[in-house]
């Protein structure tokens, strides 16, 4: 290698550098402002070296007399729990059937589940809105659970049977003729390899079910607000209330960010949908 | 599994009784999956069917009494209502801008990934909070602590080069919609195309070094043919969730200054016009939309198993 290359490979990281920095820029500025006190965080020039305080969380857990978050984080927790849980119990075996026992014309039931992600959400949600009045059934957070599972299920067929195509067929028949029987070949052959993509699977929807608005908006109010509802709340908040918002929007997204950096690789791998091989 | 196996053996080897164990042992392997099938049957496609039904009604929530069928009376009312043909534009526009800036930027920042530098890992930490952020949060992030004319940071380092002040999200509406998405979906991006670099023969490129390939002509040549599927994917993974995009819209413009998309327009004419029969024939249009789309997308993912439909 001579100089030229050493100082374009330099310039290259470097560049790659600032650009991560940019990227960053707009979330460290709001990890900043949620620790400015009110005064503090909005002014023009913007203020970087202003005093710290803890005053935005103290505000955003309800200590300023506003509505505590507290009911829709829970709220949230429940719904994206329960139907990543609900995902994984029915997409496992759905999955076990198109990968390692391939039914006939297997393709078009994982064309089928990927068509249903084409559904726009908006198509069904007037029907599910008046079934939901009907039967009592709106503000319930188990509407969500079960709405939730829906969204998340197609994906997480089309990832766990790609990622259980990887389990060698022949090693199963191998564990088969030994004697094994099918709880043993599934927690021994099947479940070591199988089991970090079935993580990635469950944190690519849990991510998604606390994240989402639409559904939550629509079909919950006072009881079973989720997370992202209780946000919206700020959409015409003024100036006076910025740090706040950041302290909200910090915390509130702090669950996906900490599992998100967690498993970085896993979510590379999950979100390429194991299925580019 | 294992008594399925063992049946056909138990069984006595003529042709006629070979029949139920075989057509048992089908229902065996396809009995997996039905929970799975009849749940997504049940909570999308019967609430779309209900909305087709509804779509068909001149149905005002608040009049209930004055329902009756009205034909296809709701579909020319959303073909000639000049905002709902707006909103049709509006979606499009959004979606192809930022699928195609944020597909083009990840793949940038993924060739910039792929190199060995000092703080790589930290660098792909920075690169990937954008798209772990929640979207509301997002969307209120630049709503009003980046976009804000008096007090945001982008006037804010203006400020600092005597730019001008502008108040974006009036001056651009879309723009400042689209960026905000850009910058959530461009990590995204990445990190797929990331994954799809990774997984290129270390040996294929070395061998086309040697034989004097420039860098242009590997990237032309080996890489851009190696990622066009994870290029693909991104695509069809992203249009399906831009498409549908509610919360920068909802949260930056409430669907004014003609950001209204089709989902946001779809979701206000039944949440707050409470016009159900309009809403339904807006909602399937929405989905006739989609079909043409994923006509086009799903020929496209059908690609990616090519290689793979040998096991079935």
């Amino acid at each position: 290698m001579n100089l030229a290359t050493v100082l374009k490979g330099k310039g290259l990281g470097l560049a790659a550098w600032l650009l991560g920095i940019v990227f960053f820029l707009p979330i460290a500025w709001m990890v900043l402002t949620s620790f400015h006190s009110e005064e503090n965080a909005a002014t023009n020039p913007p203020s970087f070296a202003a005093a710290l305080t803890l005053d935005g969380y103290r505000d955003f857990f309800g200590a300023g007399g506003g509505a505590s978050p507290w009911p829709a984080l829970i709220n949230s927790l429940v719904a994206s729990l329960g139907s990543t849980l609900f995902v994984l119990l029915l997409a496992l075996p759905a999955a076990y059937a198109l990968a390692i026992r391939p039914v006939k014309k297997w393709t078009d039931v994982l064309f089928f589940f990927l068509s249903t992600k084409m559904l726009p959400v908006v198509a069904g949600l007037l029907p599910i809105y008046l079934f939901a009045k009907n039967t009592d059934f709106l503000d319930n957070i188990w509407l969500l659970v079960i709405l939730y599972t829906s969204m998340n299920l197609p994906i997480a067929v089309w990832m766990m049977q790609s990622f259980l195509a990887e389990v060698p067929v022949a090693v199963i028949e191998a564990a088969q003729i030994d004697g094994a029987r099918l709880p043993t070949v599934l927690t021994r052959v099947v479940a070591p390899i199988a089991l970090p993509g079935i993580a990635a699977t469950a944190l690519i929807c849990f991510i998604f079910s606390w994240n989402e608005l639409l559904f939550a908006r629509v079909l919950t109010g006072v009881v079973a607000q989720t997370a992202p509802v209780f946000l919206t709340g700020f959409i015409t908040s003024q100036g006076l209330f910025l740090a706040k918002v950041c302290a909200a929007s910090l915390v509130i997204s702090l669950p996906v960010l900490a599992a998100g950096f967690a498993a970085q690789d896993k979510l590379v791998q999950g979100l390429s949908l194991g299925a580019v091989k | 599994m294992t008594t399925v196996t063992s049946a056909p053996v138990a069984a006595p080897q003529t042709a006629a009784s070979r029949r139920p164990p075989r057509r048992l042992r089908a229902w065996a392997t396809r009995a997996p999956l039905l929970p799975a099938l009849v749940f997504m049957i049940v909570v999308t496609q019967l609430p779309f069917v209900a909305t087709l039904v509804i779509s068909f009604f001149d149905w005002n929530a608040l009049y209930p009494d004055a329902r009756h069928f009205a034909g296809f009376a709701n579909y020319s009312e959303v073909l000639t209502d000049p905002d709902l043909r707006k909103s049709v534009l509006t979606t499009i526009l959004l979606t192809v801008t930022v699928v195609v800036v944020s597909l083009v930027a990840g793949l940038a920042l993924a060739l910039l990934l792929d190199r060995r530098f000092r703080g790589r890992g930290i660098v792909r930490t920075l690169l990937i909070a954008p798209f772990l952020v929640v979207p509301v949060a997002a969307a209120l992030l630049w709503k009003h602590v980046l976009y804000n004319p008096e007090y945001g940071l982008l006037n804010g380092l203006l400020h600092y080069v005597g730019g001008p002040q502008p108040d974006w999200i009036s001056k651009t509406p879309l723009l400042a919609v689209e960026m905000s998405l850009i910058w959530q979906w461009t990590p995204f991006m990445m990190l797929i195309l990331l994954a799809g670099l990774q997984s290129r023969s270390a040996e294929q490129i070395e061998a086309a070094r040697m034989d004097g390939a420039s860098p242009w002509q590997i990237f032309r040549h080996l890489t851009l043919p190696h990622l066009r599927r994870y290029l693909e994917l991104g695509a069809l993974l992203g249009s399906i969730y831009i498409v549908q995009n509610f919360d920068a819209v909802f949260t930056l413009t409430s669907g004014g200054l003609g950001t209204a998309n089709l989902p946001y327009t779809v979701y206000q004419t039944f949440y707050q016009a409470h016009e159900n029969g309009l809403a339904s024939a807006a909602g399937v249009l929405v989905v006739i939309g989609s079909i043409i789309i994923a006509t086009f997308a799903l020929r496209v993912v059908s690609s990616l198993f090519r290689e793979e439909v040998g096991r079935g």
